[in-house]
């Protein structure tokens, strides 16, 4: 066991390229799995929602979450897709249920996690998408770190790594 | 017929009450389209500074304004509590504090006044808006309902009676508004700031992408906003104005160009807006020139009627007593309700 969270930092070279690592993350997806979705307006949150919603054989649009702050599709899990950016108190967060839906037989998606990390349970999977640097930036490339918490993603952090191995940043030459 | 064989009479003045998003209001309306009063107290200063709605904020708003609203909204129609006849409140899609707010009070008044209570799908009463100011609409037309939370064509065929012809597969046409608007520190709610600062702003200045703009009736604006995002990002020193312009335009542009194509293919008779989003000026003066270029009627509702308000709810609900009866007090709110949409492959009534 590795003494801390190892993070995992991949890159993605287009939307369709971040919808791919969605889906690959979606396939291994397991009923209680938390997924938290950090990065600022842009960097391709909705892009990748959409990716795991597709892999987990949900075909209805899935829309954006801000006006009604969560909501439910059925596909091999189900999926609650939450967006918790204007909750202001943790009590709020708690009000919309996150341990209920956890136990449900669902996949939690939150998007803008980032505000709420101390009402939140004790395991799940960071996802923080970031624009890459640079003067112009590349448009639609996103480095992705992913960061596994708590001892239910620790235990899957070999099972992430050959997941994730098709995005890793190529060595520098 | 003996008396007991009368059909019950309808009532006819009906109290709405629409709390599903920042807007709290109260409106009285007698049959399907007399306003006699309606009142909305907006909650926008209260959210600004978050930019956008805080659920928590706007529950306890709609707690302390919802009384004196509904006082107000029945001395406005110059009536008392006694004639009122029914009471209809908005029961979903919105956030689902504020939901239940005006869903309660309503059914507790309907109790205490012993009139028939009726839950209202805030979509149906957007898509009805049109009829309050324009009773004699020829059917069918057209609507495109375009506001923060929701984006959609919609074609009318009766009341009661819609086909969904297209819908955003990601973020609403408002969202992305208020998205760019914050994004750019504009400021909250951004649909008003952008389409002020796009009056002095060049529309050609940046060529954004117009996202699916040939391909059907589906609708997509968060590949937009990322490619406002981008563009800002890389060009730091370009004219607010002429960005605010040119975002716009691209809106603008797919929702006029799907309506047009929508309205010709389904033939409808005309063409609506209903939603927030369109008090946008120039998604009115486009839709009205696009209506006078297919030789359709193009209606717009004045400014009040297109954002959230309650003479629409009324107005919804005495449509539904009339087609469905009162709704069982046990109904709840729902935030994610649908409207009940007819699919293409059945028959017209």
């Amino acid at each position: 066991m590795r003494p801390y969270a190892p993070m995992i930092r991949v890159r993605t070279r287009s939307p369709d390229n971040t919808r791919e690592l969605a889906a690959s993350l979606a396939e291994q997806a397991q009923a209680g799995d938390l997924l938290l979705l950090v990065g600022d307006l842009g960097a391709g949150k909705t892009t990748f929602t959409q990716g795991f919603a597709a892999a987990l054989g949900i075909s209805e649009p899935v829309t954006s979450p801000t006006f009604t702050l969560a909501r439910e599709y059925r596909g091999r899990l189900l999926l609650h897709h939450l967006d918790v950016f204007r909750l202001d108190q943790i009590s709020e967060v708690l009000d919309l249920g996150l341990p209920e839906l956890l136990d449900s037989d669902g996949v939690i998606l939150i998007e803008w996690g980032d505000a709420i990390r101390q009402a939140l349970p004790s395991d799940y999977l960071e996802i923080a998408l970031t624009f890459v640097e640079g003067r112009p930036s590349p448009p639609d490339e996103r480095v992705v770190v992913l960061t596994p918490v708590g001892s239910r993603w620790q235990a899957r952090v070999d099972e992430l790594t050959t997941l994730t191995e098709p995005w890793l940043e190529s060595p520098p030459c | 017929m003996t008396a007991l064989e009368t059909p019950q009479e309808t009532p006819a003045i009906v109290l709405g009450i629409e709390t599903s998003c920042d807007e709290t209001a109260a409106a009285v309306v007698s049959g399907p389209s007399a306003v006699l009063s309606s009142v909305i107290s907006s909650q926008v200063d209260l959210h600004a500074r978050y930019g956008g709605v805080v659920p928590e904020i706007a529950s306890r708003a709609h707690v302390e304004l919802l009384t004196p609203v509904v006082a107000q909204a029945v001395v406005e129609a110059g009536l008392s509590d006694h004639d009122v006849e029914a009471v209809a409140a908005t029961a979903g899609p919105g956030l689902i504090g504020s939901l239940l707010v005006g869903v309660s009070a309503a059914k507790s008044l309907a109790l205490v006044w012993d009139v028939p209570f009726v839950a209202v799908n805030h979509l149906e009463a957007h898509l009805y808006s049109s009829f309050l100011e324009e009773p004699d609409l020829e059917l069918p037309v057209v609507v495109l309902l375009v506001s923060g939370g929701h984006t959609l064509l919609v074609l009318m065929e009766a009341f009661g009676r819609y086909r969904l012809i297209g819908q955003t597969l990601d973020d609403a046409a408002g969202e992305a508004f208020d998205k760019v608007a914050r994004f750019m520190d504009l400021g909250y709610p951004g649909g008003p700031v952008i389409d002020r600062l796009a009056m002095t702003g060049n529309p050609e200045a940046v060529a954004f992408p117009r996202p699916m703009y040939e391909d059907g009736y589906d609708f997509s604006f968060s590949g937009l906003k990322t490619a406002v995002v981008n563009h800002v990002r890389n060009n730091p020193d370009l004219d607010v104005p002429d960005i605010a312009a040119s975002f716009q335009e691209a809106v603008v542009d797919v929702l006029i160009h799907k309506a047009r194509k929508a309205a010709g293919q389904y033939g409808a008779k005309g063409l609506c807006l209903a939603g927030g989003v369109a008090a946008n000026s120039s998604l009115r003066e486009r839709l009205l020139d696009a209506c006078v270029a297919a030789g359709i009627s193009g209606f717009l509702p004045s400014r009040s009627m297109c954002t959230d308000n309650a003479a629409m709810v009324a107005a919804a609900g005495w449509q539904r007593l009339q087609l469905d009866g009162p709704s069982p007090l046990d109904t709840g709110a729902d935030p994610n309700l649908p409207l009940p949409f007819i699919r293409s492959g059945e028959p017209a009534a």
